[in-house]
């Protein structure tokens, strides 16, 4: 083309295809992106977002399909060939190597010869520029693992720009963000998007899209379902777009009525394996009918201390009261006897055993109970019993309880753990991401069960990444930072003020 | 004798038996960096010794005898990137099955060439590795302290030896100053992001298996026709298992290595020396807790009361991009 019209494609895919096993992870797909915009792709977990971007990465490689940059075709067939068509990728897992500097995981790949120390001083010089040039910083020698989130994902964005990328694809950026971080990001992208890059933003949250974004595409079971200009259309349309029917996007709840304490926390002081304190002197109560949440960026210490409420972890100091009677020590099993229920929050790690079938999961923890066996022994048949009368209250798909638990999706695993916990009706009720990895449809579906526990007269402490999800759910908000709670807020608090907070910058 | 001597003595067979150590770790060192677990070193070195021996053997030269070990070597860890890197077999199982094979292997081919029970033939002299004598060492042996550690220590080794402790800094600079050590170390630590700036995972990790192939051919080599002047049944007796641990110890750094290897090789040593001594109050002392020492102390350093010991983080997974 000889006119730089705004209009020009960077990308066209042509009906990608692929398909992982039994799994058809893009059907199919058509998408076009104009140059020097900024494209959002929305869709639910699982939609197939990564693997389309993954591909035209050169990660995987499509079953079929054509990949056409500028208006020519290319064959992408490793992330080099990427590379040197000028793409550049930002993954939802941080590619980077933990033990390495700043500057060694930016050279890496690109290294400039065969021997370091040639590259190192170019290198560092480039950086430097990139930083001015964009709001990047980033100490070079600083340790990888050694940085805050925020920080790692400038250093992915700085490996794609050192490479020289023209195309900047972003996949799901701002979940380990705070929301000034995530603030920061959007201005580093106009930054960029104004210089002439063309930037693909992968997301599943619409506030997003509907903030930075200049065109959206949906995606929906591996499927492309629409593209609209972001400035034509709403966020119930994408919403509904999304889930393929119309959602509730806010929670109905009515006000909390909250009774006796029935779960406190006293001067909780947790480490983790290498000895850091993660949760530093932590005092709070949980009422008896209502639902408190614990707000901040994933790894304040919020996972710390769910795991040592939940027993699984052991405090340094401090304690920890359930129905007025002090815990420490007390196994899980224990804690489950007196009436807490855990909801962990990596369901694959701690909630599930995913080779075993659907009934066994469903008891996992309540295998001692009378209910389903005597003795040493099991009885199957209650349990199946069991497990089905579950499935069909929370309308577990497939109705199989004989079916692999890995063989179910996300958001119906998670049913099968919420379904275990709460139907034992236990007096406090712990949860940790109800809803990471879950449909729309079963966000709002896990939320009402929630809310019904509250309204039920249980304590309910909920811990999320999520802030729109502590806002609808929570009475009120506990904000962790750097292991400390750094202010309680009501459930109505707004965005700003608790990403702030989130932030460590306002209490 | 006085204690004088008898520690130089003691330090000189240390050194000695610390060189298939040191080869052998350095080797453990570049594929574990990568993320290949090696447990099949130990028969990495007992194949290398025996295609040593029969290659000096019927050449006459110590240096194709060298070349052989090596060639053997590496074939093997071919062998174990083709099971655990190409198909993505579990690498513990690979680097065992490779052990059994040098063992069997070794003894059946000894027996069928040399009909001596496993034995391969006396290699020349003109097929082995002998000593060198540094200049000065004879006039040094009377300064002392100095003297006795020259002429018994530091002179009157093979080429081997000191191949060996020159191939520590190489390593390191390798390791640490190469485009290749960059490499191979972010392939172990995190083998999608090598993957995502475009760098072939599986050939980084043949690479640093054949690397890994070359340094213990040596170790394998030292063993046959440097220090002994025939292959032996099982000659490698466990060492391959020391050095690993010695790498363990050592954190899986150069240096370290070198230092685990010499502590291991003096225990070694050490426990000739014990080998029906009697102490004074305690009586004779087994030599098996020597020998096991080892092992003892790297199991104290796993478990934490040595600093902590942090593997290569990719360690032992065969990478996969699909589920
Ligand atoms: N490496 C893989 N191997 C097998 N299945 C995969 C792999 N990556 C993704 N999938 C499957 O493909 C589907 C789409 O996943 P993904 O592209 O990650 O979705 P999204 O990014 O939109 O959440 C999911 O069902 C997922 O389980
Ligand atoms: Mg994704």
């Amino acid at each position: 083309m000889s006119l730089d019209s705004p209009k020009e494609p960077a990308i066209e895919l042509v009906g990608i295809d692929k398909k992982f096993g039994t799994v058809h992870a893009n059907k199919n797909i058509n998408l076009t992106v104009a140059k020097g915009s900024i494209h959002g792709i929305i869709g639910e977990n699982g939609a197939g977002k990564s693997t389309l971007m993954s591909i035209l990465y050169g990660f995987y490689q499509a079953d079929h399909g054509e990949i056409r940059i500028s208006g020519k075709p290319v064959t992408i067939r490793d992330s080099q060939a990427a590379i040197a068509v000028g793409i550049g990728m930002v993954h939802q897992h941080f590619m980077l190597v933990e033990n390495f500097t700043v500057l060694e995981n930016v050279m890496l790949g690109a290294e400039g010869g065969q021997l370091l120390a040639k590259g190192v001083a170019s290198a560092r010089k480039e950086l430097k520029r990139l930083e001015d040039d964009y709001g990047l910083e980033v100490d070079p020698d600083g340790i990888i693992e050694e940085l805050p989130v925020g920080s790692q994902q400038r250093v992915e964005i700085l490996k794609a720009l050192y490479r020289g990328a023209d195309i900047l694809i972003l996949d799901e950026p701002t979940g380990v963000l705070t929301p000034p971080e995530a603030d920061h990001l959007f201005k580093v992208l106009r930054v960029l998007r104004d210089q002439g890059k063309t930037i693909i933003l992968i997301t599943h949250k619409l506030r997003e899209i509907m903030a930075i974004t200049d065109t959206v595409s949906v995606m929906r079971r591996g499927e492309m379902v629409a593209t609209r200009k972001t400035a034509e259309t709403t966020v119930e349309e994408l919403a509904e777009l999304m889930v393929g029917r119309r959602v509730l996007l806010h929670v109905e709840k009515g006000a909390a009525n909250p009774g006796a304490v029935l779960m406190s926390v006293r001067n909780l002081t947790v480490k983790d394996s290498r000895g850091v304190t993660m949760v530093d002197d932590v005092s709070f109560d949980v009422r008896a009918g209502e639902i408190v949440g614990i707000a901040g960026v994933a790894g304040n210490g919020q996972s710390e201390l769910l795991e040592a409420i939940a027993g699984i972890r052991k405090p340094s100091s401090g304690e920890i009261f359930i129905d007025g009677k002090p815990v420490a020590g007390v196994d899980p099993a224990g804690l489950r006897d007196l009436g807490l229920a855990h909801i962990p929050e990596d369901r694959h790690h701690m909630g599930l055993v995913l080779k075993f079938e659907e009934y066994e999961n469903s008891i996992l923890g309540y295998h001692r109970d009378p209910r389903y066996g005597r003795g040493p022994f099991l009885d199957l048949d209650a349990m199946r019993k069991d497990a089905e009368e579950k499935i069909a209250k929370y309308d577990i798909r497939p109705p199989n309880p004989r079916l692999r638990t890995a063989n179910f999706s996300g958001g119906n695993q998670q049913k099968i753990v919420v379904a275990r916990e709460i139907e034992r009706d236990p007096k406090m009720l712990i949860i940790g991401q109800p809803t990471r990895g879950v449909d729309i449809g079963a966000i709002e579906f896990i939320h009402k069960r929630i809310i019904e526990m509250r309204d039920a007269g249980k304590a309910v402490l909920l811990v999320s990444v999520e802030l729109d999800e502590i806002r609808s759910l929570s009475d009120r908000i506990l904000v962790m930072f750097a292991g400390k709670i750094v202010g309680e807020k009501s459930g109505e608090a707004g965005e700003q003020t608790l990403g702030l907070m989130m932030a460590g910058i306002a209490a | 004798m006085d204690y004088f001597d008898i520690f130089i003595s003691i330090l000189g067979s240390a050194v000695r038996l610390s060189i298939p150590l040191l080869f052998t770790a350095l080797a453990g060192l570049f594929s574990e960096r990568a993320g290949i677990f090696d447990i099949g070193l130990e028969g990495k070195m007992l194949a290398s010794a025996f295609a040593a021996a029969c290659v000096a053997y019927w050449t006459g030269n110590a240096w194709f005898g060298l070349l052989g070990g090596i060639g053997v070597s590496i074939v093997f860890s071919f062998v174990h990137g083709f099971a655990s890197i190409t198909n993505r077999g579990n690498q513990i199982v690979s680097g065992v099955a490779l052990n059994f094979v040098a063992a069997g292997l070794t003894i059946v081919l000894g027996q069928a060439w040399f009909r001596q029970g496993g034995r391969t033939g006396q290699v020349p002299p003109e097929g082995r590795f002998s000593s060198i004598v540094l200049p000065g060492a004879d006039m040094m042996r009377d300064v002392p302290i100095i003297g006795p550690l020259y002429a018994n220590v530091i002179s009157g080794n093979n080429i081997l030896t000191y191949i060996a402790f020159l191939m520590v800094p190489i390593s390191w600079w390798v390791l640490y100053r190469t485009r290749f050590g960059l490499r191979l170390r972010a392939v172990g630590e995190n083998p999608g992001a090598v993957d995502t700036a475009g760098i072939s995972v599986a050939w980084m990790r043949y690479r640093s298996l054949i690397v890994a192939g070359f340094l213990c051919g040596f170790a394998g080599t030292y063993l046959s026709i440097a220090q002994s002047a025939a292959f032996i049944n099982n000659m490698s007796a466990g060492k391959g298992y020391i050095a690993l641990a010695a790498l363990i110890f050592a954190k899986w750094k150069p240096v370290p290595v070198m230092l685990a290897c010499l502590l291991f090789g003096f225990l070694d040593a050490f426990a000739n020396f014990m080998q029906g001594k009697s102490m004074p109050l305690i009586g004779e002392v087994p030599v098996q807790i020597f020998q096991a020492l080892p092992y003892i102390l790297t199991c104290v350093l796993l478990a934490g009361f040595i600093g902590t010991a942090r593997p290569p983080k990719a360690g032992g997974v065969p990478y996969t991009k699909e589920r």
